[in-house]
Order: C-alpha cells, then structure tokens, then sequence
C-alpha cells in the first residue's frame, strides 16, 4: 500500500525526523494564502499523486509570487498528471504540499526495504541524492552503499554511524544524520513498511539536515495489524477497475490487449498472458482469482473483466488446487446468466473436482452460446486467437 | 528414492480444524499420506472429521505421534508463530501453505530457523511438496502427478517452482508423456522464504532416482538467475526452465530500491538469458515444459 508524500512526512516527523514546514491545501486560493503565511519568499508547490515522475510532468513547481503560487495550483488541481509511470489517462490531483523553498547545499539519498537475497531488511544510501537511486546504481554502483539489517535486532547505532561517516558527514551532523537513519528504520518496522525512503536529504546552508522528499509504502500483507495506517489509502489514485478487484479479493491489473485472462495462480496467470503473445495475441490483464476463490468473487471477476470495452475474448485457465473447477464452472454459468457473453469464452479446466465442472459447462451449453472448450494451454491460446482474429 | 518426503514419512496439519486445514488433510489422506494427526489449540483431546487426533501444541502432537513433517494451515497473522512452534518442536519438514504472511514476520522466522538446522521450511504461499505414489503434504491435486516407479518412459524428474498451478502445469505434461516425478517441491512465492531452488537443485541431484529437473521461475529478484550459476558448477542432470513474465508489465512492484537490491535486471528476459548461458534448457512456452523434457530425455512422443 502506498501513501502520499504529505502524509510520509508527517510519519517520519512523529518519528524524530526534521522535515521542512509544508502545508497541504485542496483549493487555488488556499496556495497563495500559505505562501504568504510562510513569508512571501519563494515556495514549491507539490503535486500529491502516487506515481513518479512529477518534476517533469509539470507537477511540481517552484513559485515567487502568491499569483504564481495560485496559478499552479490551480493548473496542478484542473488537469490529470500523465507521466511515463501513469500510462496516457493519468491520475487525479486533488491534494497539493506548498512548502517553503529550502537553500540546499548537499543533497543525500537514504532508504530501507526488503533484501530478498539476503533474508533480511537492508539499508542503502548515497552521496548522490535528488536523483532516482537506479540512475545512481547504474552509472556508478560504487556510490551506492548497502548494509544488511540484523533480521532480530535491526539497525545498529555503530552501523548507522559508519554510513554516515561514509556518505561524508563530519561532526555534529554525522551525529544527527546517523540519529536520522536510526529513526528511519525505526520508521520501517514500527509500520511493516516495504519501502522507506528519503531522497533527498539535504544539507542546508545555514547547516541543517533536512529531509525534503520522502516515500514509504507497506506491506499490504501487514495491514491487518495497522488500521491506522488503512486510512491514508487514497483510492482516487488507482484506477477504478484496480479498487473494485481488491475488494474482492482479486488480483488484477489491467493491460492494453484484447484477451481477457481469467487464471487461478500468479505464476500461471502470468504464464498465461505469455502464451497469448505467443500466439500473436495481446492479453487485456492479468488475473489470479486466488486459491479461496468464491463463486462471488469469480462472478465479479468476468464482470470486472467484462467492463473493459477493449476485451474481444476471455481465456479461462484454471488449474485447480485449492481453487476448485466446479466452483469456477458455476460462476461462469452464473455470470453468463447475469451479464451476457457477447464474446467468445474458451475455457481450459484441469485439476480438483474437474469431472464436475465439465459437466456444469457441458449442461449450460445451449445458455452460453459462445464458450468453447479448450483441451490443454497450447490449444486454449489457439482457439482464443482464433475466435477474435 | 525421492527427497524430503517418502512413503515412511509421517504428517500433522496445524490448522486441522480450519476449512482448508480440513479439507486438504482429509485429501492428503485419502492420497495414501501418512496424516497421523492435527494441531488446533484449544481443542486438544478431540478427534476431526477422519477421526485423527487434535492436539493443543505441536510438541504434544510430536510426542505423541511420532510425526516427521507437518502442513501448516493457519492463518497468516499467526503463521511465522506456527512455523517457528513446528521447528522448535523439532519437526524436520514444515510445509507452509499459508499465503499472505507479512514479509518482516518472515525475517524472524529465517533468523529463528537458522538456529534449528534440522528443520527445513518449504514455503511459504506454496503448494508444498509431493513424492507422487507415496506422500502428498500440500494442496496439489494428487491425481495429475505420475509415481517413478510407473512412469512408463522409465524416466522420471524432479520439479521445483515458485508458483503453484504452474507446477501443476509442468507435472501434468510430463505425466501425460509417461514421464514420471520422484518429488515435486513448490517453494513458493514470497520474497522472504524457506527452501530455494539452489537448495532442492542439490537435493534432487543427490537423489539416483532423479534423471532430470525442471524450475520453474518468474520475474522478480535474482534466484533463478543465481539458480543458473549453481546448475553450471554443481549440477551433473539435465535442467529444463521455464520462466513467467515475459509480458509483465515492469514498475508493478515494490518500488525503486527493492529492483536495486537483487541486481536491478530482474525481467524474465534476462533471467532466461543468465539461464541459457549456464546450459539450461529453456521450454519458450509454458505448454512446452514437458515436450522440451521429453527431447532432453530422448523420448519419442
């Protein structure tokens, strides 16, 4: 789960990190009233969205007037954010972060998450902040220092004291900077978080650490011990179709093909969008039902599938574990009943109760006039293929 | 032969009173596994549905069965607290099959397992581990799988796999070419996990029976990509890969830095190129894992 940046800072601040002073604001006019609240100096008026990419979109912009201040403000609350990471229809700016502008004189990277090959959470830092960290690593990997986590105790003050040493802070900051970083995973495990970063850090030049930028996100599979935190999930940022699958406990994300996928598994959902391009096909999404799949949640996912105007076909792959064939075999007759398949349907069952879900298809035949059987995965990509050529 | 489980091995289900802890342990049994007993506390003493014994805690359970292995069921708030009740108990397989644990959960459970080196953990959000014809720990349906000793190619592999009905996938094309399965062991999707590939590679190159091995991997990290270095060094048997993802869309994960950690070039395309490069056979299609054994084989279909 992600947040806003506004709402990273006011985290990392409760947690003893110095962030700059920043107000939110959802109106024009309340832009140029803070600006002039903060002095009538120079500002930076920021975008709150979840995608990346904001600086160059135009979403985030530093201004010198309260007129300014105002009419980027209202630019930024009128107009949809498309960057490369938001695809072509963009996301909705409802919420901006006016904060006074900042003399920078050094500008540092600091971040934690997850080290998958290490077992264990691991921080990493660079001299090289305000720029995207996989820039940094690809150009120049030695400027980007990592330090594994003891995966019972966490960050160690010795450890923390290092880096700050090595990123090239020298007295009373290296104190604060390494008190920072001690802070900063504190951050990270107090919130199951997946990501906590802070890019940049600065260095002011009157010689304050600052931490200007920040983004944390959580680990959706530990939100079940942090209601506090469920609240700040802003769903105006995902794409409608996302939300209502989630709430069904589906997972689904949409693509720019025509087949429909409907799969029970990850890895074979996955496996399955691969095939159809293998066959000259573009896949519409990616959908993994899940292993406890109800036949309400499968009958919202033909829906949520269905909904998609640019789907000309749905291949239904199931291979079934826990999920079983009959339960999905039933709620494809019940969709079908319910919505209507104007579009071919082929259908590859295998696996747990698959002799009765055949039969439950075999039986709703005359209803469902457009489902067409399909034997094995190669022969199921073939027949879709060539159902919507 | 086979690895980590076998005809001899006896099994508990913590989670035996669940829906799914039910359900599957009465499959496992009518399977042929030996299901010798189940944990849900609060509900010692009493018998389920098979009339196998329920204990409180999984010491209890061990003493009194004798069980090597166990199946675990609960759900993930309280999962790494089961994994690591089943290690300390001493059980030397702990399959977790319970998907959704949270990854720092998961970080203790590995530092706390690496204390009790005779225990192992497959999973978890796995479909666990099977040896075909003699002991199913896990929710694979049974009948799919085909057991070494019937396999009428007289050629049988090993599997290992992140993703569960992907392995379903695999272990039915090679049943349906007469290609049989010593032990097909599903390791599970999460970041932070039990087993690895590297790890079973080694199990399985050690087993006699096991003439060839099929992974099966996805975008995401760097495993299969170390997998492959391992495979050219260490690995005398035939491998035959086949990775998920080719058109996955990219940034739909955790963010920047984790892409940074496992070496930033995790897409299937680089890992089927790192895996190539080692000598690993790669099935293009995810229809084609068991065609590309059977001609690794030199079986004629």
């Amino acid at each position: 789960m992600k947040i806003h940046e506004y709402q990273a800072r006011r985290i990392l601040s409760e947690n003893g990190i110095p962030v700059p002073a920043g107000e939110t604001v959802l109106q024009p006019e309340e832009a140029s009233i803070i600006f002039k609240k903060f002095g009538g100096q120079m500002c930076v008026v920021k975008a709150q969205v979840y995608a990346g990419g904001r600086g160059k979109a135009g979403f985030v912009k530093l201004v010198k007037t309260a007129e300014e201040a105002r009419d980027a403000a209202k630019f930024m609350l009128t107009h949809r954010m498309v960057s490369p990471q938001t695809g072509p229809e963009g996301v909705p700016v409802n919420v901006l972060l006016v904060a006074p502008g900042v003399d920078i004189a050094r500008e540092y990277y600091i971040g934690i998450t997850i080290d998958r090959s290490h077992n264990t959470v691991t921080m990493i830092a660079s001299a090289e902040g305000g720029v995207e960290i996989e820039e940094v690593a690809a150009r120049s990997p030695e400027k980007v220092l990592k330090v594994p986590l003891h995966p019972l105790l966490g960050l160690q003050g010795y450890q923390a004291r290092e880096l700050a040493y090595r990123l090239g802070f020298e007295g009373k900051l290296a104190g604060e900077a390494a008190k920072l970083m001690m802070n900063l995973s504190k951050v990270f495990y107090k919130t199951d978080a997946s990501l906590a970063e802070i890019n940049p850090l600065v260095v002011t030049r009157d010689g304050q650490l600052l931490a200007i930028d920040a983004k944390i996100s959580f680990d959706d599979s530990a939100m079940f011990r942090h209601k506090e935190l469920e609240v700040l999930a802003d769903e105006t940022q995902e794409k409608p179709l996302d939300v209502r699958a989630r709430k069904a406990d589906l997972n689904y994300i949409a693509l720019d093909g025509t087949i429909g996928c409907l799969v029970n598994g990850a890895g074979l959902a996955m496996a399955t969008m691969d095939i159809i391009k293998l066959h000259g096909a573009e896949p519409a999404n990616f959908l993994d039902v899940g292993g406890s799949v109800t036949s309400e949640g499968a009958v919202e996912a033909f829906k949520i599938i269905l909904s998609d105007p640019k789907v000309k076909g749905i291949l239904v792959n199931i291979f079934g574990g826990i999920a079983k064939c009959d339960l999905i075999a039933e709620a494809l007759v019940t969709a079908g009943k319910e919505i209507g398949f104007k579009v071919p349907v082929v259908v590859r069952l295998e696996g747990t109760n698959v002799e009765r879900a055949r039969e439950i298809l075999a039986n709703a035949k005359a209803e469902l006039p457009t489902l067409i059987a399909a034997t094995d995965l190669t022969d199921a990509a073939k027949k879709m293929v060539a159902a919507v050529a | 032969m086979s690895i980590l489980v076998n005809q001899a091995t006896r099994v508990i289900c913590q989670g035996i009173t669940g829906e799914a802890g039910a359900f599957h342990t009465k499959n496992c049994l009518e399977y042929g596994t030996k299901m010798v007993g189940g944990i849900t506390p609060g509900k010692g003493g009493k018998k389920d549905a098979n009339g196998l014994p329920i204990f409180d805690t999984v010491s209890q359970a061990v003493a009194g069965t004798g069980a090597h292995a166990t199946m675990i069921f609960v759900p993930p708030p309280f999962a790494a607290d089961a994994i690591m009740e089943a290690a300390d108990a001493g059980v030397a397989v702990i399959v977790a099959i319970t998907e959704g644990i949270p990854v720092l959960d998961m970080v203790k459970v590995k530092a706390f397992l690496k204390e009790r080196p005779n225990s192992v953990l497959i999973g978890p959000n796995c479909p666990g581990v099977i040896t075909p014809g003699e002991c199913k720990i896990g929710i694979m349906p049974g009948y799919i799988h085909t057991p070494a000793k019937e396999a009428k190619s007289g050629k049988k592999v090993g599997i290992i796999s992140r993703s569960g009905t992907l392995t379903y996938e695999a272990v039915w094309q090679c049943s349906t070419r007469g290609i049989g399965q010593t032990t097909c062991v599903g390791i599970g999707g999460d970041p932070i996990k039990g087993l690895n590939f590297i790890e079973v590679l080694d199990l399985l190159n050690a087993d006699p029976d096991t003439d060839a091995i099929i992974m099966i991997g996805e975008i995401g990290g760097s495993d299969e990509t170390n997998a492959g270095l391992h495979i050219q060094k260490h690995i005398k048997k035939p491998v035959v890969a086949f990775i998920a993802g080719r058109t996955a869309p990219p940034g739909r994960r955790m963010g920047h830095a984790g892409a940074i950690i496992s070496g930033g070039d995790d897409t299937a395309e680089s890992k089927i190129k790192a895996l190539r490069s080692c000598g690993v056979s790669i099935a293009e299609s995810p229809a084609t894992l068991g065609e590309t054994m059977a001609q690794v084989l030199g079986i004629r279909t």
